[in-house]
């Protein structure tokens, strides 16, 4: 107990230390200071994480109190942290790929003057800062400041070249974005609070609290949480932040927009399984927004030419099938999907990186091509990170989607059908990218092909351990008709119950399986085989430009929401400001003026007047008090009072 | 004989005076307006010490009640009398310096 307080504190301060140090100092050191410490001070972390995971093992779930944040006579909110399994697994995997990804900026950031170099650091710290706070908080308000927290980071790195308004314009779309989800989770606390007056987990996810909540209330907090995970984790209709984040330096991309960020929103969901559990309602809404992003993102994802939005739409889709997974109450399935995602999209990134490193900021596919030989470990990992999201075994991507799929299936096959739609889509556009980029011929300028080189050690390195984790993460989670033991779902246990019982026979399984990868592999080598050929033009079917568009849900949104939004204040403002707001302000002036110089007037000298009105005065009030006019009335009780 | 009648004859002297003191520049004239308010108030003052001295003789006790307004009386008729004195010695000087007791003469002094 004691001894995990210190540890927990250990993981949450090194960042924050991280943070301050690169913050405040950032005109003062070196940027191999700045590198240096602040991954070390994330490897750090890891490292105290580590042992605090070998501790759950061992002792199983601790909560560590430090003091009252909130504490009056009707709600009593402690500042506590909870490791369990599930905080526990989501520490590993933030500051484990944090640290890689550390690593990474270190070299990818190189060209950036040592201030800014210090200034990314510091947010990147603060960012894991933040992430640990939300997956340690033992209430949903500790996590809701961790969630605010990394939505700021966010937004603070994704502008963070602030010198390109496009860049600035996607950080804030960020922003605002996330604070329409941020309102739905502020709404669903409220709820809680007024409902069960507590937050804390441990009385809020129990049987006892389910009693006193009547059937409403829980689809109303659950669709509210919802609404913030939406936001968060980049759902239909809040998803569009997503693919303009990638404003943001790579690595960002790979550690916040892919690989931890993003699942804030699945562990919201995963931890108060126990109430999402309980609306029926709830679910068949969150599987299905899921599965509609992740077909919905897919066929953006294979109309895109940038290398780092196909990624982005990847993302999204991904990220809706673990949505799915929620909803259908595979909850352990999502969280291993999580996991596995974590790893191969970040590998998947900072392969995307180092090409764009290489390419000297070229993100265009269609001027890359033929990198194999050019960029020998970034083609390697990038293609283990490939075939892992596509699905194909043994590796990590197969093991969590079809957990995913097979769950679907037993809710309803209609899922699992435009699941296996949506994983062959993936296949087939990660593939496009993968082929465009990597095979047939260099497409680019001849300087670019000189200047072509393999990234250094500190940019590979993250990769290859990357490229192993997502070749072997599976292993976590073999399900049992594979003879394995599904070491992850027994983990999360304690968290969301004993795994379902999907009801499918081996022999079904085993088909659906085989239908999903076979399907994927066929799209897999159908990419390969058309675009090893032919460079993709610009489309030109009518489907095509549509999805090449992303469906124009950006000008949707801002025909209906945000031209009439400016319309709207900027009637206020040429309107309402001015002629109301100011007519008001300006008229009490003019009218105090105007009379001003009418009653000045009377001010003339003759001693005459002055008597005229005293004596005028004397006889008024003389009037008003043998006529008991109220205010004398008044006056009268004052002065006897 | 009623009160009211006094209290009428009290306010009409004392209108006069009041409108003399607004109307009238010479400045004799208006000390002469000040006296009439002033003798109007004096008036009032002694008809309602008579009025509550007579009622309460009518309970059959020889009584001082409302004697000590004719007292106030005395008061004011000398108080007037020595600022009748230096109203006056105000108005020699007035008229010394500037040939004439117009009282709307003498605002030259409000700058």
């Amino acid at each position: 107990m004691g001894i995990m307080k210190i540890l927990i504190a250990f993981i949450l301060l090194w960042p924050l230390a991280g943070f301050l140090f690169n913050g405040l100092g950032r005109n003062y050191w070196s940027k191999k200071v700045i590198a240096y410490k602040a991954t070390g001070y994330i490897v750090a972390s890891f490292i105290a994480s580590i042992f605090a995971f070998m501790y759950v093992q061992d002792h199983g779930a601790v909560t560590v109190h430090y003091f009252d944040f909130i504490n009056t006579a009707s709600i009593k909110i402690p500042f506590d942290f909870k490791v369990d399994a599930l905080s526990a697994l989501f520490l590993l995997v933030i500051t484990g790929v944090g640290s890689l990804i550390h690593l990474y900026s270190s070299a990818y950031m190189k060209e950036e003057a040592a201030p800014h170099y210090a200034r990314y650091f510091s947010y990147l710290n603060l960012f894991i800062f933040s992430m640990l706070v939300l997956v340690l908080g033992d209430n949903y308000v500790v996590m809701f400041i961790g969630w605010e927290g990394v939505g700021l980071c966010s937004y603070l790195l994704i502008g963070y070249w602030f010198t390109n308004g496009n860049y600035n314009y996607a950080a804030k779309k960020a922003f605002i974005m996330n604070r329409i989800g941020d309102l739905g989770f502020l709404l669903a606390i409220f709820w809680i609070i007024v409902k069960l007056g507590s937050v804390n987990y441990s009385e809020v996810l129990t049987a006892d609290s389910l009693a006193k909540l009547s059937s409403a209330d829980i689809t109303g907090i659950t669709l509210l949480l919802f609404v913030g995970a939406m936001g968060k984790s980049a759902q239909i209709p809040l998803f569009t932040w997503l693919p303009d984040a990638m404003a943001g330096p790579t690595p960002v991309s790979a550690l916040i927009h892919a690989a931890t960020m993003v699942t804030a929103g699945i562990y919201m969901i995963t931890r108060s399984n126990l109430l999402f559990s309980h609306s029926e309602l709830t679910q068949h809404v969150i599987a299905i927004i899921g599965i509609s992003t992740a077909l919905l993102a897919a066929t953006i994802a294979i109309k895109q030419n940038d290398i780092k939005k196909v990624l982005a739409y990847s993302t999204v889709s991904q990220l809706g099938y673990m949505f799915l997974g929620l909803g259908v109450g595979a909850y352990s399935g999502a969280v291993f999907h999580v996991i596995t995602h974590a790893f191969f999209k970040a590998l998947l990134f900072l392969g995307a990186g180092s090409v764009i490193h290489a390419m000297h900021h070229e993100q265009d596919i269609r001027k890359m091509g033929g990198l194999k030989s050019k960029l020998p470990i970034t083609h390697i990992t990038f293609l283990i990170g490939c075939i892992a999201i596509a699905g194909v075994p043994p590796f990590s991507g197969f093991f969590s989607k079809d957990e995913i799929l097979a769950a679907a299936f037993a809710k309803s096959p209609i899922y699992w059908v435009l699941g296996v739609i949506g994983a062959a889509m993936t296949a087939f556009y990660m593939f496009r990218l993968y082929t465009t980029t990597f095979l047939g011929k260099f497409r680019g300028t001849a300087d670019q092909e000189n200047h072509l080189h393999e990234s250094p050690l500190a940019m590979t390195l993250p990769l290859i351990l990357l490229a192993i984790a997502s070749a072997l993460a599976g292993a976590i989670g073999i399900p049992e008709i594979m003879g394995g033991h599904h070491w992850l779902s027994h983990q999360l246990i304690p968290i969301v119950g004993e795994p379902i019982e999907l009801g499918l026979s081996h022999s079904l399984e085993w088909t659906l399986m085989a239908v999903s990868v076979g399907i994927a592999l066929v799209a897999l080598l159908w990419a390969i085989a058309i675009y090893k050929k032919k460079t993709d033009e610009a489309p030109n079917t009518v489907v095509g430009n549509f999805f090449y568009h992303k469906w124009r849900i950006d000008e949707l949104y801002n025909e209906a929401i945000v031209y009439p939004l400016n319309r709207f204040a900027g009637f206020l403002k040429n309107t309402i400001e001015k002629h109301v707001i100011d007519g008001a302000v300006n008229g009490a002036g003019k009218l105090i003026q105007y009379s001003a110089r009418k009653v000045r007037l009377t001010q003339n000298g003759q001693v005459g007047y002055y008597i005229l009105f005293m004596v005028t005065g004397i006889i008024v009030l003389f009037l008003l008090w043998f006529n008991d006019v109220p205010i004398f009335i008044f006056f009268n009780k004052l002065t006897q009072n | 004989m009623s009160i009211q009648y006094y209290i009428f004859f009290c306010l009409t002297l004392y209108s006069i005076g009041v409108v003399g003191v607004l109307t009238r520049r010479n400045a004799i004239i208006v000390f002469m307006c000040i006296e009439l308010m002033l003798n109007a108030v004096n008036l009032l003052l002694v008809a309602f010490s008579k009025m509550f001295n007579g009622m309460s003789m009518q309970n059959g006790a020889v009584s001082m009640a409302g004697i000590d307004a004719q007292i106030f009386v005395f008061f004011i008729m000398v108080v007037a009398a020595a600022e009748v004195s230096i109203g006056l010695a105000i108005i020699v000087m007035m008229y010394r310096n500037t040939h004439s007791i117009d009282v709307n003469f003498l605002n030259r002094l409000k700058n």
